[in-house]
């Protein structure tokens, strides 16, 4: 009851700051430079005044900014995105289009990272000043400190071009026709660069908290009273070092949650991944306004969904946090 | 009392700190034995070693401790010779422990009734549907109120003193032979104090067992020991029958102990000039709302309900209450952290409690405040000398004529000017609560409000500190709000006390008055609970 409620008053929240969202992102879209227009003008070779009032007047710039405001507002409210001028297709399709590539992409790469972030750091918190926990720490420090491109280059460096175990780009081969089993297998293995160079970063940053976190939380009085009861270390560990270390890791997971859409442009873009970074790569180069505010709302949609998805596995992870706030 | 064979039997224990501490061991040549059927107390000061022992006995001694000497001898094996995972089979089982915070003590994620089970479950005791059913029945030998709903609770969900009764129901649950109690009632109320150590007695009488109980308070002692053991400095100071110690102390720091224990001799009733007050409280009120739990639905909290009284200039008033009773609160109004729903505060006559802006930052330096925590109330990165001067330099003193001014405040509080350039983990708690003092002083205040002032102190700390505040009231003509739980405390140094109890005030009246002749059941019943009462004019 008490979650339904606030699921329900989460949401209609959300509602809101969605609609301000869109009205911000369309006023800033507004803000820069360059007349889509001309530049569609630009690339059909005419350059006379007539064809780009025409071209103003079909797609509606000719209005007063309000009027597009709440053409495009309205739209929305009705799932209706717009239309890309560039590709000659709804946004809405686009975007839906590439939406479950990148998120297989980023959702593998979420799991990736924080299943083995969280093992890495209670292994190294389990290990403190021993070399094995060490060895850890400086592995989690590289990852964290190296610039994701580079680290994505030299996968593909060594690992399809000098091994040549797995494809350096694309999200599948291209002309195998596979189907059933094989298309999933041979997804699989596209997918093991890309999403492995997008969960490094995280997965540091989840190894380095989880064992500060762990360490911090064995310093606990319950830690003493656990021991005192005659508990095995494991159990400690577990039951009541890791639980109560997990919580702010929660907060952590939700933020990078959040980034599922937007967060992985440079990836896909090294690796040719057909998804929604790439789309909104050539919608910026292309000045094709539609298509990128449509991203920005599905981004900005994801954010505030996992906010209240973090929300909601904070309360049922620490008993303490109640009420409707 | 059982004299038979020990329990427990430490002998010649010598626990060597790692290097680099201020001494080189915790504990030195340290011998006693803990009977069957007895209680035997250790007493000391903070860094007497008094826990060490025990640590030992658990097999949880800190990191860098380790035993260099001696022996420890529980039922005819040497615990020292143990590794740790034969040790771990006789904690919880053969020997319990209850610590000091109940507040911290359990996880706080985990259900009582599943913090219990763990017990059984650590040494493979009943199937696991079954141990829900123990532990059930633990929580009602305890006496937790509704133990079926308590059972499910998550430890915020209930009072210390609950909490405390969930440990104790923890470390009995495989019936030890040997109970560890560290300061088990050092973090509660005097009423649930008294209700625990009750409780800890019925339970060792019940059960036969051994316990070592570790305390830094002589009333705690009087109250529930058998045999006593003084310690200071990691030595042995003093052993004998609880009787012998406290009637007929032998050593002078056994004295020195007992004397500096607020004492229950009459206070002595101090003529304070009938002037016109310097405070006056009026009619103040103040509700929090607060959610609900287990045991308390969504519900206001009346922290303070009518409170009025005054104070005049140079009278010390005392504000005696548990937890909960709104005495913080009001300290915080008066000192303008709080601000009431309705009432006044007249400060010389004046509405102090309406003022706002500038107004309030003028008058602001005339009511300072001392608070409890000696540790977290510095900022540990400034000078002690820069945290005394802040306040002054905000005033607009220019930053050279405020460090003199601190230097001066520091000397007046027997740190010496010197110590302004130090930081403040530099300092014991009894100096840092000097620093507190010379701070709440920068300001020249008329009215000094101590919330708990010497509540983290040891006692022969405390009493310096007391004295402290008492001779710089008098030099400096100061007034004194003094808010404590300690009606002991409060006797010494109060010429008026005031009980509280949920927001109201209970009963008022001078210092002797109110200890000699309460007219309240309540204050009775909070005389009453002061542990070693009844003990208390062999002491003095």
């Amino acid at each position: 009851m008490l979650y339904a409620r606030l699921i329900v008053m989460r949401l209609l929240k959300a509602v809101v700051v969605l609609f301000l969202i869109v009205i911000l992102n369309f006023v800033l879209i507004q803000l820069a430079p360059g007349d889509p227009a001309a530049i569609m003008a630009g690339e059909a070779g005419a350059t006379d005044e007539e064809f780009l009032r025409q071209l103003r007047e079909r797609f509606g710039l000719d209005q007063p900014l309000y009027v597009q405001l709440w053409r495009y507002v309205s739209g929305i409210a009705m799932l209706d995105f717009g239309w890309s001028y560039r590709q000659g297709m709804p946004v809405l399709d686009l975007i839906l289009a590439r939406l479950p590539a990148t998120l297989l992409l980023t959702g593998t790469a979420f799991v990736l990272s924080l299943a083995l972030g969280i093992l890495a750091g209670s292994m190294a918190a389990a290990r403190v000043k021993k070399p094995s926990g060490s060895l850890i720490m400086a592995l989690a420090l590289i990852f964290y400190a190296t610039p994701l491109f580079w680290v994505a280059l030299m996968a593909v460096v060594l690992f399809s071009v000098y091994l040549d175990w797995l494809p350096a780009y694309g999200m599948y081969t291209v002309g195998a026709g596979h189907t059933g089993l094989a298309l999933v297998l041979d997804i699989a293995k596209h997918l093991v660069l890309p999403a492995t160079t997008l969960a490094l970063f995280f997965m540091a940053i989840y190894t380095r908290m989880t064992r500060a976190s762990m360490l911090e939380a064995s310093q606990q009085d319950y830690v003493k009273t656990a021991r005192a009861k005659g508990l095995a270390p494991r159990v400690i560990q577990r039951r009541h070092i890791l639980r109560n270390a997990l919580l702010p890791i929660i907060t952590l997971a939700g933020l990078q949650a959040g980034q599922m859409v937007g967060g992985a442009i440079l990836t896909e873009t090294v690796f040719a991944w057909p998804g929604i970074g790439r789309l909104m790569f050539e919608a910026l180069q292309q000045r094709d306004y539609n298509l990128l505010l449509g991203i920005f709302f599905f981004s900005a949609a994801l954010v505030i969904v996992f906010n209240i998805i973090t929300d909601l596995v904070y309360r049922l992870a620490d008993p303490r946090i109640k009420g409707a706030s | 009392m059982n004299d038979t064979t020990p329990v427990l039997s430490i002998r010649g224990l010598t626990l060597a700190l790692p290097e680099g501490a201020d001494r080189d061991n915790a504990v030195e040549d340290v011998s006693y034995n803990v009977a069957r059927g007895e209680i035997m107390c250790v007493v000391g000061e903070s860094g007497s070693g008094k826990s060490m022992a025990a640590n030992a006995v658990m097999g949880l001694l800190p990191k860098g401790v380790r035993p260099t000497a001696g022996e420890v001898i529980f039922n005819g094996q040497d615990l020292l010779t143990l590794d740790e995972k034969q040790h771990r089979q006789l904690r919880g089982l053969r020997i319990g422990m209850i610590f000091q915070e109940p507040m911290t003590a359990l996880n706080p994620l985990m259900r009582v009734g599943a913090q219990i089970a763990e017990v059984f479950e650590a040494h493979g005791r009943y199937h696991a549907r079954e141990r829900q059913g123990r532990a059930l029945a633990l929580l009602e030998e305890v006496g937790i109120p509704q133990p079926e709903r308590a059972i499910r609770a998550y430890p915020f969900q209930l009072s210390g003193g609950q909490r405390q009764r969930v440990m104790i129901a923890m470390a009995l649950a495989l019936e030890p032979e040997l109970l560890i109690a560290d300061e088990p009632t050092t973090a509660l109320d005097v009423t649930t104090q008294a209700q625990i150590l009750e409780l800890i007695r019925n339970l060792q009488r019940r059960h036969g067992m051994a316990v070592m109980f570790i305390t830094h308070d002589f009333g705690v002692v009087a109250e529930i020991a058998t045999r006593v053991c003084v310690m200071r400095h990691g030595r042995i100071v003093e052993l004998g029958t609880v009787g012998e110690v406290l009637d007929n102390p032998q050593h002078a720091y056994t004295r020195a102990l007992l004397d500096a224990i607020p004492s229950n001799v009459v206070p002595q009733a101090r003529d304070a000039e009938r002037q016109a007050p310097l405070l006056e409280v009026k009619h103040l009120r103040k509700v929090f709302r607060s959610r609900g739990g287990l045991f308390k639905p969504a519900r206001e909290v009346r922290a303070l309900d009518d409170i009025s009284f005054t104070l005049a200039p140079g009278e010390t008033v005392g504000i005696v209450g548990e937890s909960g009773s709104g005495k913080s609160t009001l300290g915080r109004c008066v000192v303008r952290l709080e601000h009431p729903d309705s009432g006044s505060i007249l400060l010389s006559g004046t509405d102090y409690s309406s003022l706002k802006g500038n107004a309030l930052r003028r008058e602001r330096h005339r009511v300072q405040m001392i608070f409890q925590d000696p540790y977290a109330s510095l900022n540990p990165r400034h000078r002690v000398g820069y945290a005394i001067a802040q306040g002054p330099m905000a005033n607009g003193m220019p930053r050279a004529q405020a460090m003199r001014r601190a230097e001066e405040l520091l000397e007046l509080v027997g740190l010496g000017a010197v110590a302004v350039d130090r930081f403040p983990h530099e300092f014991s708690g009894g100096q840092r609560q000097r620093i507190g003092i010379a701070r709440a002083l920068a300001l020249n205040p008329e009215l000094i409000v101590a919330d708990e002032a010497v509540s983290a102190l040891d006692v022969s700390i405390q009493a310096q500190v007391l004295e402290l505040l008492d001779e710089l009231k008098h030099k400096l003509s100061l007034s004194l709000l003094f808010i404590t739980h300690d009606l002991r405390v409060a006797a010494q140094i109060c010429d008026t006390i005031i009980v509280m109890q949920q927001g109201r005030i209970v009963e008022q009246g001078t210092a002797p008055e109110v200890f000699l002749t309460p007219h309240e059941a309540y204050t009775r019943q909070l005389l009453d609970a002061i542990p070693g009462r009844a003990h208390e004019p062999a002491i003095a």
